[in-house]
């Protein structure tokens, strides 16, 4: 269970946070140009911080961090699809369709 | 485009932004489930996508606080995934820099995907646009979106709490940012960054206070620029 505490701390200090990330060009820094290797590291951060965020979670995703086939299984069809059709809906409706399948078909 | 008026402008960013309702839509609503599944009242679920309107960053912190992690790792992981929306602030400034204060801080609120792709592609082809129809276009483009944002969040919390308990939900957060990276796939630094990151993470899960996160996040980060580099400099 979350802590109510913690929740509201991340909410606020992520809302301030998103803000500031938003503004700073548009509010403080005008149009001068950025410096091109902050450019290309900031182009690579989602791409980064998002597969680092879920690679544990897809292959500890068993009993007490065990590796579970049926999950790695929808992770494998939802990437699939995704990087086939660039769909993102198309990706999540193909991942959690093999997931139930194999859930509920099988387990 | 002959006579474009403030209000015209902003009619135009409410028809071009109407078609995004059905991308924000879906994820606003899963927020609202998976997070009234960890616990969350309809209150603060709607507090978090009213203040934060970041899909993926609320997805991120989210699977963090319900992992246990520290705080700190929570906002800088979920910070570090809303980053780009510093990209997209510093590529709309040309265009809006000159507007005024209260109607930037408007616009820094509501910068999202949505809004900046359509903004942006519509000031780079529409060159003769005046800052305050430029300013009308964009806060066009936020209406609907926000709507539904807010609408969907809403009704996904309310649906979280009459689901059956055995749907295997825990799995629904790795198939959302599954499904979101996949498309980002577009070149070969980034399927490297990806790769990288994915390695060292699954190395690092060990590491206590889940900063084998950050250290996975920064290497990709690199190792995908590097990359970028190295082909640039190949092909020159």
């Amino acid at each position: 269970m979350i802590d109510t505490a913690t929740l509201w701390l991340v909410i606020i200090g992520l809302g301030a946070g998103s803000f500031l990330l938003r503004f700073t060009f548009l509010g403080f820094v005008g149009d001068r140009p950025l410096p091109d290797w902050l450019l290309r590291h900031l182009r690579y951060t989602a791409v980064a911080i998002l597969p680092a965020l879920v690679a544990p979670l897809v292959v500890f995703s068993g009993e007490n961090g065990s590796t579970d086939p049926t999950r790695i299984a929808a992770a494998i069809v939802t990437l699939a699809v995704g990087i086939w059709t660039k769909n993102v809906f198309a990706a999540i409706g193909a991942g959690a369709l093999t997931l139930i399948v194999l859930v509920y078909g099988i387990g | 485009m002959q006579s474009t008026t403030t209000k015209s402008a902003f009619w135009a960013g409410v028809r071009d932004g109407a078609p995004f309702m059905a991308v924000a839509g879906p994820f606003a609503m899963l927020f609202g489930v998976l997070a009234t599944e960890a616990g969350l009242s309809i209150f603060e679920v709607m507090s978090f996508s009213i203040v934060v309107i970041a899909g993926a960053a609320q997805f991120t912190a989210l699977q963090l606080m319900q992992d246990n992690a520290p705080t700190v790792i929570v906002l800088i992981s979920a910070l570090a995934v809303n980053l780009r929306v510093a990209m997209y602030s510093a590529a709309l400034t040309p265009y809006l820099g000159a507007a005024p204060l209260w109607q930037r801080i408007f616009a820094a609120y509501l910068l999202v995907d949505q809004s900046y792709a359509l903004s942006h592609a519509k000031f780079d082809a529409d060159p003769d646009l005046t800052v305050p129809q430029r300013m009308a276009y964009f806060f066009g483009t936020c209406l609907l979106v926000m709507i539904v944002w807010f609408g969907c969040s809403y009704a996904g919390a309310a649906l979280g709490t009459a689901l059956p308990a055995d749907l295997p939900l825990d799995f629904a957060l790795p198939i959302a940012f599954l499904s979101m990276v996949a498309p980002m796939m577009r070149t070969l630094p980034h399927l490297i960054a990806a790769a990288v990151a994915i390695v060292v993470s699954l190395l690092a899960v060990s590491i206590p206070y889940s900063l084998g996160l950050i250290v996975a996040g920064a290497l990709g980060m690199m190792a995908g620029a590097q990359a970028e580099l190295w082909l640039k400099g190949r092909r020159a």
